[in-house]
């Protein structure tokens, strides 16, 4: 069973007058575990593909099965469950709450899912232990550093251990060094297991992916997989 | 979302802005402290009124002429048509009941007085000797009426405080002569100060026999006839007899009303009641001006917060935990507003209560609880629509938002 199935996919954005057609016909299958990379123009419609995968948005026609279920019909507290449940985002522009701490920060997702308190602390304290962020934890986002800050993000996106991790340019906002330390981290957590899509400008970073996706103007257009030996000839 | 985490979560957004917060708390505070301090004062007055009348002595029955069907005073039962004068004739009939203890005839009207060259208008009051012991008056120099026949119009006055001071200064005013019309009377004592009291208020007035009043005003009808019964518990069967003994004596037709203290005063308490809780509701309306406040306040923090919002939903929020927290941060604010604004009510009204300490001016319960929960209530109502568009915003338009 593939994680993601997608058939058909249209998404339609209307303007006024005019309509933008954001998706056109889109079919995508990805299998658990996969890493991918998103590449193309900008406008080409590489963030509403992530939105739709991510439940956060929806076709206009077209299937979405998502570990083998329909997740198009689901209402709205059913798709926030998976979001919770399943899937983790990570943002180019980090998406912290400025005025809570690192740790209340990677502790909000599973506050939403009714964690009890005690097991909550556990639970963050490892998971910034794990990135490096032990000695963060009380600090608030503005006390930390771009690469901080988006290692809170991913540690946040990955506190519910998901089965997919979806990231818009993670590393947009941050110089080139900061940028590979985040895209080391985010490969680790795939060989790990979590299934990741990544959507970026950078050509170096978008040909790390084992499989990667080109679009042009709502559609893929490539889909390109290569071998662990190709990712060694592309750099 | 569990509960103690919603609140939790509230209460950081709140306190992550104090400026709005204050000044949000602050708009409740004022608006529930204008009730709690307003019905203080009004409801202070009532009792200070309730308090006064009942030293007054509660076994007086007030018999006034003409038929009213209420027992209150209303403008119907001081104006009605008098179908049989109440004479003074009615009035000493009313000793006859065995719970009749004494009688005042009371009749009022306006005149002049002259006295060494002085003039001056003043309210004439014609009444026998027993005024004194009904309405509890005290006097201040010479005696009061002389104990006599209600028919003999002796040309003797008893004259108030103000008018001894107007018109004979400090010399002693027993024993002159004043002119009341076109009489002459002998002046025989003088009025005690009444004071502040809400008692009958005798400064003002010129006190002379009823006989003499009824000469002077050319009439055979009393204002009033003033009945003490033995006592409290006597007043009803004291209103029977002297409804009989009216009756008897005005060929079978009963056209007095009788007025008790306890209806006199049921009726002040009621006004005062009624001026309390209106008094209330108008600075109620700042508590509703307040709730716009907070509205606005909510709404704008809405778009402030339409990011985190969209992370949240991101994160798998469902719409109910967005719109929980937000109704429990404007929940919060007017609670802390309310109580904020009970505090310095109560405060306020302590300051009332050293300023005028003849009023006791304590907020009534009602009042703090109704303040309380107008604050709660105006709080959560214009709050749920700033909360259901939180609720409501598409996430990754929240999302682009920065
Ligand atoms: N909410 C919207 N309303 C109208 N048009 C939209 C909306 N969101 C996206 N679009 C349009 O859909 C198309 C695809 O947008 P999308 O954001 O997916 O592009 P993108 O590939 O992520 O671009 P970029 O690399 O600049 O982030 C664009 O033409 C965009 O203008
Ligand atoms: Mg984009």
């Amino acid at each position: 069973m593939a994680l993601i199935e997608l058939g058909g996919i249209e998404r339609i954005f209307t303007l006024g007058d005019s309509q933008v057609h954001a998706l056109q016909s889109v079919a995508l299958r990805v299998e658990a575990g996969e890493y991918l990379s998103v590449m193309g123009p900008s406008g080409s419609g590489k963030s509403t593909l992530l939105n739709l995968l991510g439940l956060l948005d929806r076709p206009n026609a077209g299937r979405y099965h998502l570990e083998g279920r329909d997740v198009t019909t689901l209402d709205a507290d059913e798709q926030a469950a998976v979001r919770r449940e399943r899937i983790g985002f990570v943002f180019q522009s980090f998406h912290l709450v400025a005025r809570l701490s690192a740790a209340e920060n990677v502790a909000l997702p599973l506050m939403l899912a009714g964690v009890p308190a005690a097991e909550r602390h556990a639970r963050v304290s490892a998971a910034l232990r794990d990135f490096g962020l032990e000695d963060r934890a009380g600090h608030r986002p503005d006390q930390l550093s771009g690469g901080q800050r988006q290692r809170v993000a991913i540690a946040r996106a990955t506190i519910m251990r998901p089965a997919l991790l979806l990231a818009d340019e993670p590393t947009g906002n941050l110089d080139r060094a900061t940028g590979q330390e985040v895209t080391r981290l985010l490969e680790e957590l795939n060989a790990g297991g979590v299934t990741l899509i990544v959507v970026t400008h950078d050509p170096a970073m978008g040909a790390r992916a084992r499989r990667c996706i080109r679009m042009e103007d709502g559609r893929i257009v490539d889909d390109l997989r290569q071998t662990p030996a190709d990712t060694f000839a592309n750099p | 979302m569990r509960a103690a985490d919603t609140l939790r979560f509230a209460t950081r957004a709140a306190t992550g802005n104090p400026l709005r917060t204050v000044l949000m708390v602050l708009a409740m505070a004022i608006g529930v402290a204008a009730v709690v301090v307003l019905t203080a004062l009004g409801d202070g007055a009532r009792r200070y009124v309730v308090g006064e009348f009942g030293a007054l002595g509660s076994n007086l029955v007030i018999v006034l002429p003409g038929r009213s069907e209420t027992g209150g005073i209303n403008p119907g039962s001081l104006v009605t048509s008098t179908p049989r004068d109440l004479t003074v004739e009615d009035a000493e009939a009313l000793l006859r009941s065995p719970r009749v203890t004494r009688i005042a005839p009371l009749l009022v009207g306006n005149s002049e007085i002259s006295a060494g060259g002085r003039l001056r208008e003043v309210v004439v009051v014609g009444t026998s000797s027993d005024m004194t012991a009904v309405r509890r008056l005290d006097l201040a120099a010479g005696r009061f009426l002389p104990r006599e026949d209600l028919r003999r119009a002796t040309n003797v006055a008893v004259i108030g405080a103000t008018i001894q001071r107007e018109l004979f200064g400090a010399e002693p005013a027993v024993g002159r002569l004043v002119r009341l019309g076109d009489r002459r009377f002998r002046v025989i004592g003088v009025m005690a100060a009444s004071g502040q009291g809400l008692g009958m208020n005798t400064d003002e007035q010129v006190i002379i026999p009823v006989a003499s009043a009824l000469a002077m005003f050319d009439t055979n009808t009393l204002f009033r006839i003033l009945v003490e019964a033995r006592d409290r518990s006597a007043l009803e069967a004291a209103k029977a007899d002297i409804t009989d003994i009216i009756r008897n004596r005005h060929a079978g037709e009963e056209d007095i009303t009788l007025l008790t203290q306890d209806a006199v005063l049921e009726t002040f308490d009621r006004i005062l009641g009624t001026l309390t809780m209106a008094v209330a509701g108008i600075a109620a309306i700042s508590l509703a001006v307040a709730g716009i406040l907070v509205m606005n306040v909510m709404l704008v923090s809405v778009t402030q917060r339409t990011a985190e919002i969209g992370l949240l939903k991101a994160l798998g929020a469902e719409p109910r935990t967005i719109r929980n927290a937000f109704l429990t941060e404007a929940s919060l604010l007017s609670l802390a507003g309310g109580l904020a604004g009970v505090a310095l009510g109560q405060g306020g009204a302590a300051l009332l209560r050293l300023a005028w300490p003849v009023l006791p001016s304590w907020p009534p319960d009602w009042a703090v609880a109704a303040g309380l929960g107008t604050a709660l209530a105006t709080g959560i109502l214009f709050g749920v629509q700033p909360a259901r568009r939180a609720a409501r915003l598409d996430p990754v338009q929240a999302l682009a938002k920065r």
